[in-house]
């Protein structure tokens, strides 16, 4: 295990709540706040960890959107990461041009691993380390509870909706990562101050090859349709009243 | 006329019920013919159950050793190319689907849209974003495959009564050997499933413990109720992750919901918004729970709960 990439997406800060703006186009995104995805963080956490397990592995942070993101590569950088490579664009990037993106990426730099998160938090896809994995040829193991690395391999537990399944995958791979794999680290000052030294390269689309465009259209952004307020009982016999009368119980 | 493929989901006996509500939402297409795909070892049993659902047209049987477990780097090219006479692929938004699904896309060459909730036209459909703050219409391209999961917690299960054709496929397509099943562990087998069961009692951090949850268990099985957890009490440790509930866990939609000292954060609520009733217990009067409950009950849980466990 020489290298370690990791996929960090920018996205509204995890306590946010978002609002549609009112003509629909889209969520309102003015001023509030940005963050590394968590399920990201998690990812590059546990990058680290494998790192300050073995010998001499270089954990490179990377990411594709605008200028800005630099905030969020800088975060990684100052958790830990060597160094961070930006694919700087404006344009909103759909799941499978962000998996080609990391092709040409992982390509360039050969990872024997790819961490990333199993979702981003703003479009809730689910998609990109699958299609990462499909286009590189190369195992996946999704939803990752736990990873163990050794002699070119990795043996990954993965939380499934019956419960636990493990996995062994050659390496290189792509692993995304579930919420109970670990607890991201806190950055120190001194470490955010370290961070700024770090390399972190800005390159784009078109350097890397990639076409970027809108697969799929949205055609309208709109609130969810909101559940009408209910009672309120005083207590258990008229709770189980109401349950009985709506044929519950 | 459209033509979906379906990947049906199962374990070697049973169709998973998530797959009846993949039928649900390819019929509201409308005139389309619906194909299941059953990939396993031996899928004798699943494809007569899938036969018999209504809206079915065919069944497609593809059994080989290699399909024993669920892998996506194994299915993922087969269906690739079940998929070559297809307009339209769905999986469900399970575990499974999830998994699958975006590699089949990627390896067509096509974008996913994931979570399907409603279904405008073949091309035009609602998902939700943002942990199901904002609802988008997405329309996909006619010229290209689209490729989807379906939020089953959006749809119905189809019913029976159908009587598809069955037919046993050779599928030609390289099988990588760089992925391995290694074993599974499943919780709680003897409860009703969460994903499918009518009823569901979920608790939160305000249970306190994982023996403290042991109530909810207890009621549960009074109720033939399945368990859920919210995050937070999963992350504390009181429950196993398989029983979170929320956008990161479950999406579920039972005819009760019993919310038992959850506080009702968006990430959980997103999970619970397709429920018939929700009935929320919390000693906190302004938690947010109570804005999307039915009925609610402000009190101490651990007095309610035991009392409701004799009362029901």
């Amino acid at each position: 295990m020489k290298k370690i990439m990791v996929c960090i997406k920018r996205v509204v800060d995890y306590n946010v709540r978002v609002r549609v703006k009112p003509d629909g186009s889209g969520v309102m995104l003015d001023g509030v706040k940005m963050s590394v995805n968590p399920f990201d963080e998690i990812a590059l956490e546990e990058a680290l960890r494998i790192k300050e397990r073995g010998t001499n592995v270089e954990v490179v942070a990377v990411s594709i959107g605008v200028a800005d993101t630099q905030q969020q590569l800088r975060t990684a950088l100052a958790m830990g990461a060597d160094r961070a490579i930006l694919v700087q664009t404006d344009t909103a990037i759909e799941p499978l041009i962000a998996a080609q993106t990391f092709l040409a990426l992982a390509k360039k730099e050969n990872p024997d691993l790819v961490l990333l998160g199993k979702q981003a938090i703003d479009d809730d896809a689910n998609q990109t380390g699958q299609m990462l994995a499909a286009i590189w040829e190369r195992p996946q193991a999704t939803y990752a509870s736990k990873v163990e690395v050794a002699d070119g391999k990795a043996t990954v537990t993965r939380e499934v909706d019956a419960g636990l399944e493990t996995i062994e995958i050659d390496l290189p791979a792509v692993v995304t990562v579930d919420l109970r794999l670990n607890e991201p680290r806190y950055v120190k000052l001194p470490d955010i101050m370290k961070a700024k030294k770090k390399p972190l390269d800005v390159t784009s689309l078109d350097a890397l090859g990639i076409a970027a465009g809108a697969l799929l259209k949205t055609v309208k952004t709109e609130p969810p349709s909101l559940r009408q307020k209910g009672i309120i009982v005083k207590d258990v016999p008229e709770l189980v009243d109401v349950l009985k009368k709506k044929g519950l119980i | 006329m459209p033509k979906i493929l379906i990947v049906g989901e199962h374990d070697g006996k049973t169709l998973n019920p998530a797959t009846l509500k993949c039928v649900t939402c390819a019929a509201a297409i409308g005139e389309a013919e619906i194909t299941i795909a059953l990939l396993g070892a031996d899928t004798a049993a699943v494809a007569a159950q899938a036969a018999a659902v209504h809206g079915v047209h065919h069944v497609q049987r593809v059994d080989r050793p290699e399909n024993a477990h669920p892998l996506a780097a194994i299915f993922a090219p087969q269906i690739v190319a079940l998929a070559a006479d297809y307009t339209h692929v769905f999986g469900p938004s399970t575990s499974f689907g999830k998994d699958l699904t975006p590699r089949v896309a990627a390896l067509l060459g096509v974008p996913q849209v994931s979570d399907l909730m409603a279904v405008e036209s073949a091309y035009r459909f609602k998902r939700p974003i943002y942990a199901g703050n904002a609802i988008i219409t997405v329309e996909a391209d006619p010229a290209r495959k689209l490729v989807a999961t379906v939020r089953v917690a959006s749809f119905e299960a189809a019913a029976l009564g159908g009587t598809a054709t069955i037919e046993t496929k050779t599928v030609v397509a390289t099988l990588p050997t760089h992925t391995r099943y290694v074993g599974s562990k499943s919780g709680s087998t003897d409860r009703p499933d969460l994903q499918t069961a009518a009823k569901v009692i979920s608790g939160g951090r305000a249970l306190g413990s994982a023996e403290n949850f042991k109530i909810l268990f207890s009621l549960a099985a009074k109720m033939n109720a399945a368990v859920g957890a919210s995050r937070a009490a999963v992350d504390a440790g009181y429950a196993a992750n398989e029983m979170q509930v929320g956008q990161t866990g479950k999406i579920i939609s039972p005819e009760l919901y019993i919310a038992i000292g959850i506080s009702g954060a968006i990430q959980h609520l997103t999970g619970i918004k397709d429920a018939r009733t929700i009935v929320a217990i919390n000693k906190d009067g302004e938690a947010p729970i109570f804005e999307v409950a039915d009925v609610g009950l402000v009190g101490d849980l651990f007095q309610i709960v035991p009392e409701l466990e004799r009362l029901v």
